[in-house]
């Protein structure tokens, strides 16, 4: 390679590398806010790295998995409420999983459903007894990355239904 | 070693290079995405929670990849360009560009439709939503400087230096859901060993990729050559080409 060359490369390839680390470093300083929600264990205990918890009041995103059992729909409108506990592989749930609940009404996505990923948008509050729990204006399904056809899914034990809504229920809520 | 390569720095080759790989370019696009898209949109079993609707799949997930693959390709021609003052290389990295664009568009429309009934939102500003969005900017802001300037050498060095900025956006569009909290999910094929799809959803995927892998080729190819033609038109070798193509025309048409 002839020298000019050789200078060019070096000269591109070294503000290459300067724009890398800055935005390495950048990211690295961001990371916290990069998340797009809090997991249960987060708002209890605070962020892993950093220990900043949510106040209350603020307004914030709780994304974890529906705990089996705690689904509490009201019969009469769409008012509907269930704990969130931490993500994680393989999915298996524990009482001593931190949880914590989410109260909302209106329709959930088509995915809702038990040990289902779920992103709150909402108010973080504490209850007349000391919980905290999120007072939810909107519900976001998060999808896996596991596709299956039906057979399979059903071979596997993985049943699915959509939730129903009673003519009652839609009513009352708007 | 990069002796054989020597020859295609000259436009004239290049361009009748480009044009002899398009037909089979174009005859591999249309085999592999007619088999491909028919069997993943006709064939290909439901999801069993999503049903149909995953069918998407198989045109966000080429279009979402090709678009930072374009623009990977980009940055190496940019690079090129930069080091070695190539002037093709500023061609090609003008002829990939809109293309990018597209699939990058395609990516996020194809995207927040499925969205829409399986998330319950059309947008969120989540990591992996909002840094392919900003690829999306990087290509428009690269289009815009390879027309802002009369001097084609100039544009090819201003368009050249954003897309290496930009190249940055690359690893965090494909780690943003390994790194963050992200409502996106993880990938699907793209993991090493054993990929989240069963066999017979996976076969369909394969082929719609690489359709869209010729059929980008074909547009970039196309491109290519007529931005060679552009940036070459006083030359002789250009106007005998336009002359003999008049002539043919006059002749067919009587």
């Amino acid at each position: 390679m002839n020298p000019r060359r050789k200078k060019r490369l070096t000269i591109v390839g070294s503000v290459l590398a300067g724009i890398a680390v800055v935005s390495g470093l950048v990211l690295y300083a961001l990371s916290q806010n990069i998340d797009l929600f809090y997991t249960p264990a987060e708002i209890t205990q605070g962020k892993k790295d950093s220990g900043i918890k949510p106040q209350i009041g603020q307004r914030i995103r709780i994304g974890g998995l529906v705990v089996p059992n705690t689904v509490k729909r009201d019969p009469d409108n769409l008012k509907v409420s269930f704990s969130l506990s931490d993500m994680k592989m393989p999915i298996v749930f524990d009482e001593s999983d931190l949880m914590v609940s989410v109260h909302y009404e209106g329709i959930l996505p088509d995915l809702f459903r038990e040990a289902q990923g779920i992103v709150a948008n909402g108010t973080l509050t504490r209850s007349s007894s000391g919980e905290l729990y999120v007072e939810a204006s909107e519900v976001l399904a998060k999808h896996d990355e596991n596709y299956m056809p039906t057979e399979l899914a059903e071979a596997a034990g993985k049943n699915y239904k959509k939730l129903d809504y009673s003519d009652k229920q839609l009513n009352n809520g708007y | 070693m990069w002796k054989w390569l020597h020859p295609y720095a000259n436009p004239e080759v290049s361009y009748h290079f480009a044009g002899k790989i398009l037909p089979w370019l174009s005859a591999l696009a249309a085999l592999f995405l007619s088999i491909g898209l028919i069997w993943a949109l006709a064939f290909a079993p439901a999801d069993y929670q999503q049903g149909d609707s995953f069918r998407i799949f198989y045109i966000h997930v080429p279009a979402a990849s090709l678009s930072m693959g374009i623009y990977l390709g980009m940055a190496i021609a940019a690079f090129t360009s930069l080091v070695w003052q190539f002037k093709l290389a500023d061609a090609s990295a003008a002829a990939m560009a809109p293309v990018g664009a597209t699939f990058t568009a395609i990516a996020l429309i194809t995207g927040a439709a499925w969205g829409k009934p399986m998330w319950g939102t059309w947008w969120i500003w989540d990591a992996r939503l909002t840094s392919e969005l900003i690829l999306l900017f990087l290509y428009l802001g690269v289009i815009a400087l390879h027309n802002a300037f009369e001097d084609k050498n100039l544009a090819g060095k201003a368009a050249g230096i954003l897309t290496l900025v930009g190249v940055i956006n690359l690893p965090i569009i494909k780690y943003s859901v390994e790194w963050w909290n992200t409502l996106h999910q993880g990938s699907t094929v793209s993991k090493l060993g054993k990929p989240s799809m069963s066999v017979d959803m996976l076969w369909p995927f394969v082929f719609c990729f690489l359709g869209f892998i010729f059929l980008v080729s074909v547009f970039i190819c196309i491109r290519f050559r007529s931005e060679i033609l552009a940036r070459n038109s006083i030359r002789p070798w250009v106007r005998t080409l336009v002359s003999e193509h008049i002539a043919q025309e006059k002749t067919n048409a009587v």
